[in-house]
């Protein structure tokens, strides 16, 4: 397994924030195993970051590596998609349990 | 004994042509203005143009956030406008946000977000330049960047609270779907609502007629209704105002000879300075020939300009050597100026923006535009209409006289469109009519109105020769030439319709 490059893009310490700090740390810890980096930017503390990278929205997570590169916005409190963004679960996965579940 | 001090909504002139005049000062300092048109309607030119001028005329610089197209396309597509992005961005005039849809995958949405970080760019690159203008274009195309539409629309409005904060004068464009419906698409209108202008590009008679409107100045003054622009190369949108005109112009009894002796004799000594004289005539009646003369006997101070619509330069010259007028030296004296293009190859608007431009630069103190019916024809009638108001007072204000001609669409009597538009603006109208006189064509002349000043009554037959045009007796048998159904009568009705008067003395 290789390891992921993720950054996390918020503004200040809202509630907001905080939710997809925590959401963000639980899945890396189910999901990953140690096998990350977490970076986490303040865009009002590094507006030029936020310039150069063309974050729109916070907070953004960033799949910098391993590549494709993905952007996930959201306080990430939907699991599934935050999998589904990380490619940590495939796309017909999650297609065939939703159609379980109706 | 009551005192508003900041009741006052105070404005920054834009430096858009025209567009301070209509706005009666600019757009309201440090408040977001809602730019809205269809697809086309000049949005981003409107935008850029905002920055632009705040750039080259009052060292104000400007972040332009765009949405939509990405800053690469925006610097490519305006240098053709003659604005040098590039150069404005590395003297730190300049500076883009782009929040562009980049290339790849649409994002993944987990959860509730805000436009958080997009404000904190906006911010920074207002800070870092010390902008005094913001332009964001446009809003649509956020909206099909993200999917919550609720929270863009409350972010969005946080966006503008936030501007106004900041002290900047902003400019947001939206999109809108018809020319004359909703203001615009995704009710975006709800959160900038202070201020909203409106930019049209209406297909009318298969013509595109662009207008701009002003449609609400919350707490401050500007003008009603649409207006008409049009986009230039080293000037983006310029608007015509039409309101600008005033009913100022100076009137001066100094008068200038048509060119003709004769005609001068019938005008009661020539045309006035500062005034308007309509010339009217079937096709080959001699109008083209009245200008000729008009242009070539020029005093030594005179400095004439010809704008010629139906004719080229060659055609021109050659029939006024033809009546022995050498237009060639006067061209070489610098007195004379010959303008040949054809109607169509650009709209009325351009053409009066750039008539006046010559105008401006050429300083003649006659000018004369061959014919008025030949621009007529790639106008609407209300285009025209706003074209000859335009042309005619700016004219009236420059201390000229001008000589317009309007071709009749009949042969015989008849007015034309053109005359019954402008009849009320021009100071005289002469008129040039064919009369069939036992079986025979003849021509003839009459000055049929003249302000402030007597003239001839009579209609008179005229000759063309090689030297020009001749004007000569008075048709005295014949009535109902200007009917176009000339009726003679004998000498001695005449003499008894004579004597009819003098018996009541």
């Amino acid at each position: 397994m290789s390891k992921y490059l993720l950054k996390l893009y918020v503004t200040g310490r809202t509630p907001r924030s905080e939710r997809a700090i925590s959401n963000l740390k639980r899945i890396c810890e189910e999901e990953l195993q140690g096998q990350y980096e977490m970076v986490i930017i303040d865009v009002l503390e590094r507006p030029q970051l936020a310039e150069e990278e063309k974050i729109l929205a916070t907070p953004t997570l960033i799949k910098q590596l391993p590549p494709p590169l993905r952007r996930i916005i959201g306080d990430l409190s939907d699991t599934e998609k935050v999998l589904l963004g990380l490619d940590i679960l495939p796309f017909g996965k999650v297609k065939t349990s939703k159609e379980g579940e109706v | 004994m009551f005192n508003f001090p900041n009741s006052y909504v105070e404005k920054l002139p834009t430096g858009i042509p025209g567009f301070d005049h209509i706005s009666k000062g600019g757009l309201p300092k440090n408040r977001t203005t809602l730019v809205s048109g269809t697809s086309g309607s000049a949005k981003t030119v409107f935008a850029v143009q905002f920055l632009a001028a705040g750039i080259i005329q009052s060292e104000e610089s400007g972040v332009f956030v765009t949405f939509e197209e990405s800053p690469a396309d925006i610097r490519k597509n305006f240098l053709s406008l003659g604005f040098d992005i590039a150069q404005w961005e590395a003297e730190g005039r300049w500076l883009f946000v782009d929040a562009s849809p980049q290339i790849g995958d649409s994002p993944f949405e987990s959860g509730s977000y805000d436009l958080g970080a997009l404000l904190a760019r906006i911010e920074y690159a207002i800070r870092k330049i010390q902008a005094k203008r913001v332009s964001i274009d446009s809003l649509g195309a956020i909206f099909n960047q993200l999917s919550h539409r609720a929270t863009i629309r409350r972010e969005l409005h946080r966006i503008a609270n936030a501007l106004k904060k900041l002290g900047v004068t902003a400019v947001m464009t939206a999109e809108r779907t018809q020319e004359y419906g909703n203001i615009a698409r995704f009710d975006v209108e709800e959160f900038v609502a202070d201020n909203v202008i409106i930019l049209r590009n209406v297909l009318d008679e298969e013509k595109r007629r662009r207008t701009i409107e002003i449609l609400k100045f919350r707490g401050t003054d500007h003008q009603k209704g649409e207006f008409p622009f049009t986009i230039i190369p080293n000037e983006g949108v310029v608007i015509i105002p039409l309101s600008a005109i005033e009913l100022k112009q100076k009137s001066s009894d100094y008068r200038v000879s048509s060119g003709n002796a004769n005609l001068d004799k019938m005008c009661g000594g020539g045309f006035f300075r500062d005034s308007i004289v309509l010339v009217s005539g079937a096709t080959g009646t001699g109008k083209t020939l009245m200008v000729t003369e008009f242009m070539s006997k020029l005093s030594t101070n005179d400095k004439c300009l010809l704008f010629a619509f139906e004719e080229s330069r060659e055609q021109l010259f050659r029939n006024a050597r033809g009546w022995g007028m050498n237009f060639e030296k006067l061209e070489q004296d610098g007195r004379l100026k010959v303008v040949c293009e054809y109607p169509e190859v650009m709209g009325l608007e351009d053409h009066l923006i750039k008539i006046k431009e010559i105008i401006s630069e050429f300083k003649p103190n006659r000018v004369a535009v061959d014919s008025l019916s030949a621009l007529e024809r790639v106008s609407t009638t209300k285009g025209f209409r706003e074209f000859v108001i335009g042309l005619t007072s700016f004219i009236k204000h420059q201390e000229i006289v001008g000589l317009f001609t309007s071709t009749t669409p009949t042969l015989m009597g008849g007015t034309s469109v053109t005359e019954t538009h402008i009849s009320t603006l021009t100071d005289s109208i002469i008129l040039l009519r064919y009369v069939e006189v036992y079986g025979e064509i003849k021509r003839c002349i009459t000055v049929l109105k003249m302000r402030g000043s007597m003239h001839d009554k009579e209609i008179r037959e005229f000759t063309i020769d090689n030297t020009g045009m001749h004007i000569g007796k008075p048709f005295r048998n014949i009535t109902g030439i200007l009917s176009g159904k000339p009726i003679f009568i004998q000498q001695k009705e005449i003499e008894r319709l004579g004597s009819m008067f003098e018996d009541q003395k």
